[in-house]
């Protein structure tokens, strides 16, 4: 009986490959990270209405999801991405690094290339019973912080620059003080999730740490998931905003002939449809007018970018998290 | 299977000792997961576990789960048979190199296991610029998955097989060749039966291990949404994306699949004790059947008509 | 064990070559690769980047908490394979089917179950922390529990079907000649089982060595103190490093290799040590 079942499936396979190739429409592969999923598979229907309202043609776009920097190395390693749409423009870098794609990526779209932003939050139990209210808080004595591992995960490194870059903009602020103020941070984290995902199970789930920093387009996947009432989102006096880099694979899009749509794909992330679909995941939308129409939804915070406070992401990569970096430096083993 | 009446067994305390340590064991180190995991898949109700697995891309994953073990099975098998063989039934120098190297694979992390394979393939690697200029597609498709899935379960069927046929011996092997039958009847007639216990072991565990298996995979396939995504990557994408019950739900398919294993040993064992009570309806009550069966061609002076003795008492049986 | 038995049963160059020409094509070449492709980087890089404080550490939680894992394994997989073979009780055939389930279930579902259950506030964690005063989860105490959980198949699925295939005349025999149930045990069929178990043993200790998805979720992950080898792979891999992910990579093949070598020549030993008195016994039925 399992044996039917496969060979049914395998024919299901097979017949799904043959009518696919059958049906004669052009076909883009959209690589992105792995939480993504729900903001492209509301974008791509919009996309392919409006771009068949437009010229015609119908388009299908599949998705690949999966880790960042993963997914970029399977890019550059010949999975046939038209487009890229990531969660650090450190990983699109590499692509250019590569020579898949012009290093001057980040400017052939608007806004560094990062159509909709958002920034790192805490997240604390229900009442904040510790009362945090910044950074300077988590450095407490007795303070347990849920993370993911800050080398090896995007969520990571955005809570370990936020950290950072907020404490070499306070009032004589500088590397040193900020590196001091990092390492005592760490200090309080007792274990490093996996991932972004696997922190936030430890925190609401497992009950593990006092606070847990992520995305704030994340706070709104949590409360889906194990519901509003559990915890609540605190907005640091400064965070780190993050982007949300995308691109076009130019060695890829040139030999499979898909550049226009491609191209058309992502600029309609910009546009007021795309801009809303972003909204309405949670993410902050660059477009003014669209920003302010769901401005309950997000609340005024105050950012910096990481060009501010490190010159550049690839810097910022360099000099914090491959080897010997200050991520090395600062941690202390317990 | 053969749940012989016993003559000599342990004492009442010792076997209830054994069995209360060998479930507690497996409870808490099998079955708490496995509730666990139910339990979080069934958190929210029927109707969500069955939508989550009626989902398109979940059906795609998992019929690309069934079709990469199909394909995958069949190879290891038979390398699985020859390495056996070889290395079980014969001495040559360098035995315990080539074991070492069918295990090799255990031990190497599956995520490198799936590097090895980019090396070796990808658009930097040895054949990618040849495979680029042809337009053949290894990795991030479906050859590329299956390759990676053959190295993870490489070595299962050939090291269940060897520890097994080298404790059997081959004197049965020898006597059968010795009267004449040719290689392809011996192994059919002699050495199958006798092996067919950890050959199916082996079927299920590299079975279980080809359709549970993320790391090798997850490098090799790209995570293209219904094409090459299995029910693994499935599973950690839904996670990923707080769609806990989602994610639960294909993880008990996966644990489901791996108790179709229990069908299949019910049915083997049913067909072999039927064919056991025919045969010892006619022949004295003996350890393996199929050993009888030579012994008894031994009797019948020895020219060659395996295959008569081993039909007769069937016919007789009708 | 003579050349003479080479030419009694066929197959011998077919069944040799066939495995080797696999072997080679799916193991031995893409390995080549990945050592040729650490080998690009200068001896003296190698060395310091294998050598690296953080590296040892790694290693030895990766060996230590393998080994410990496939010893438990190999004591309680012993008794389920013999539990399962020997004995009749409710649900046997049930218990038997999950005995595979490690393998099916993907690795990560197995690490956050895991997790779950045993990180302070889980089933089981609730228990050993609260009574106990014993944490788990995020410990490396945690990677031998992912471990065993994933080697648990090995050491059954290897012992089970020598012990289905014991002839039971031997421990008749063994009775008959005044030994008690404990020395026909320890004497007659444990060195018969002894090549299998060792086999399950050695399959459950590499498999955990490799060990990456499960182990991850549950250990906790810092540096120096529950930091796994494969993690340290792909750390270097999250950091473009592939040269360094090859040079760790390699670093645990040889080391993975070494000791399955060991395992294995002192398995022939005892199998040919012990075979001269099976045979006899095969004989003789």
């Amino acid at each position: 009986m399992h044996k039917t079942l496969k060979l049914a499936f395998a024919a299901a396979a097979l017949i799904g490959a043959v009518s696919a190739a059958q049906a004669q429409q052009k076909e883009i592969l959209n690589v992105s990270y792995d939480v993504a999923r729900d903001v492209f598979k509301d974008y791509n229907p919009r996309f392919i209405a409006a771009y068949k309202a437009k010229t015609g043609e119908e388009l299908v776009v599949k998705q690949s999801h999966g880790g960042s920097s993963k997914q970029v190395r399977a890019v550059a390693d010949g999975l046939e991405a038209d487009v890229v749409t990531m969660n650090q423009p450190t990983d699109v870098s590499f692509l250019a690094e590569k020579g898949l794609l012009a290093a001057d990526w980040n400017k052939k779209f608007p806004n560094n290339a990062s159509p909709y932003t958002s920034a790192m939050v805490f997240i604390v139990r229900k009442g904040n019973p510790k009362g945090f209210k910044d950074w300077s808080d988590l450095v407490k004595p007795g303070v347990t912080i849920t993370l993911p591992h800050p080398k090896n995960t995007g969520n990571g490194r955005n809570t370990y620059l936020s950290a950072w870059g907020w404490a070499q903009r306070q009032p004589g602020g500088n590397e040193k003080t900020a590196a001091a103020f990092v390492g005592a941070f760490l200090k309080n984290v007792p274990a490093f999730a996996p991932g972004g995902r696997d922190a936030t199970t430890n925190f609401i789930q497992r009950g593990q740490g006092d606070v847990l920093i992520t995305f704030e387009s994340e706070a709104e996947l949590i409360a889906r998931e194990f519901g509003r009432g559990n915890f609540d989102v605190v907005y640091p006096t400064q965070t780190l905003q993050t982007e949300f880099p995308v691109a076009v694979v130019d060695k890829v899009v040139d030999k499979r002939g898909t550049r226009k749509q491609a191209q058309a794909y992502l600029e309609y992330l910009w546009s007021k449809d795309g801009q809303e679909n972003a909204a309405q995941n949670y993410l902050r939308p660059t477009d003014k007018d669209v920003l302010k129409k769901y401005a309950a939804q997000f609340p005024p915070i105050k950012t910096f970018t990481v060009e501010e406070v490190f010159g550049s992401w690839d810097k910022a990569f360099n000099a914090h998290f491959k080897d010997g970096g200050s991520f090395d430096q600062v941690y202390q083993v317990k | 299977m053969s749940t012989v009446r016993r003559v000599n067994t342990e004492s009442l305390l010792v076997r209830c000792v054994l069995i209360v340590l060998a479930l507690g064991f497996l409870f808490f180190f099998l079955g708490l997961p496995l509730l666990a995991v139910f339990a979080e898949a069934f958190k929210q109700g029927f109707g969500p576990y069955w939508h989550a697995l009626m989902e398109p891309d979940a059906l795609s994953a998992l019929g690309l789960t069934l079709l990469i073990a199909l394909l995958v099975l069949p190879l290891n098998l038979l390398f699985g048979l020859a390495a056996a063989w070889a290395i079980a039934k014969f001495e040559f120098r360098g035995k315990s190199l080539l074991t070492t190297l069918i295990d090799l694979p255990f031990a190497v992390s599956p995520v490198v296991a799936g590097l090895l394979f980019i090396l070796i393939f990808g658009r930097q690697g040895w054949l990618g610029p040849w495979l680029q200029a042809h337009d053949i597609k290894i990795i991030f498709a479906l050859p590329g998955m299956v390759i990676a899935t053959m190295f993870i379960t490489f070595p299962y069927i050939a090291r269940e097989l060897i520890p097994l046929m080298q404790s059997q011996g081959k004197d049965e092997e020898e006597a059968a060749v010795s009267l004449g039958a040719s290689g392809l009847q011996m192994f059919w007639r002699v050495s199958l039966p006798n092996i067919k216990w950890g050959l199916l072991y082996g079927v299920i565990l590299a079975n279980a291990r080809a359709m549970g298996e993320f790391g090798a995979v997850s490098v090799v396939s790209g995570h293209i949404r219904g094409e090459t995504n299995t029910l693994p990557l499935h599973v950690e994408i839904l996670y990923n994306e707080y769609n806990t019950v989602g994610a639960f739900a294909a993880a008990s398919v996966l644990a489901l699949l791996a108790l179709v294993t229990l069908v299949a040993k019910t049915f083997v064992e049913w067909r072999m004790q039927k064919e056991t009570e025919m045969l010892s309806a006619e022949l004295p009550p003996e350890r393996a059947p199929l050993a009888a069966v030579v012994q008894q061609a031994a009797s019948q002076a020895g020219d060659g008509k395996l295959e008569a003795a081993r039909r007769s008492p069937e016919r007789i049986e009708k | 064990m003579t050349r003479k038995s080479h030419r009694v049963l066929p197959g011998f160059g077919l069944s040799l070559g066939y495995s080797l020409v696999y072997l080679s094509l799916l193991v031995l070449i893409p390995l080549g690769a990945l050592i040729a492709r650490s080998a690009q980087l200068s001896l003296a890089d190698f060395w310091a980047i294998a050598t690296t404080e953080r590296a040892f550490a790694a290693y030895k939680i990766t060996f230590g908490c393998a080994l410990i894992a496939a010893i438990v394994n190999g004591v309680f997989g012993l008794i389920v394979a013999w539990v399962l073979v020997r004995y009749d009780f409710p649900g046997k055939r049930l218990v038997d089917a999950f005995v595979d389930l490690p393998f099916a279930l993907p690795t990560a579902v197995a690490g956050i179950t895991l997790t779950t259950l045993y990180a302070s506030t889980g089933w089981v964690g609730q228990f050993l922390e609260g009574v106990l005063g014993f944490k788990v989860a995020f410990t490396p105490a945690g990677i031998v529990v992912a471990l065993i959980f994933i080697g648990i198949p090995f050491v059954v699925r290897t012992v089970q079907p020598v012990i289905e295939d014991i002839e039971q005349e031997v421990e008749e025999a063994a009775a008959s000649l005044g030994a008690t149930r404990g020395q026909t045990f320890f004497r007659v069929l444990l060195p018969a089982l002894f090549p299998a178990l060792l086999t399950g043993f050695t399959l459950a200790f590499s498999r955990a060595v490799g060990e990456y998805g499960s182990v991850i979720f549950i250990a906790g992950n810092m540096p120096m103190v529950s930091e796994i080898t494969p993690l340290l792979i792909i750390s270097k891999l999250e950091q473009y490093d592939l040269p360094g992910a090859t040079v760790l990579a390699v670093v645990m093949l040889v080391i993975s290799f070494v000791l399955l070598l060991a395992i294995n020549l002192l398995q022939w030993w005892t199998a040919n040590r012990h075979s001269g008195r099976h045979i006899e016994n095969g004989v003789q039925a």
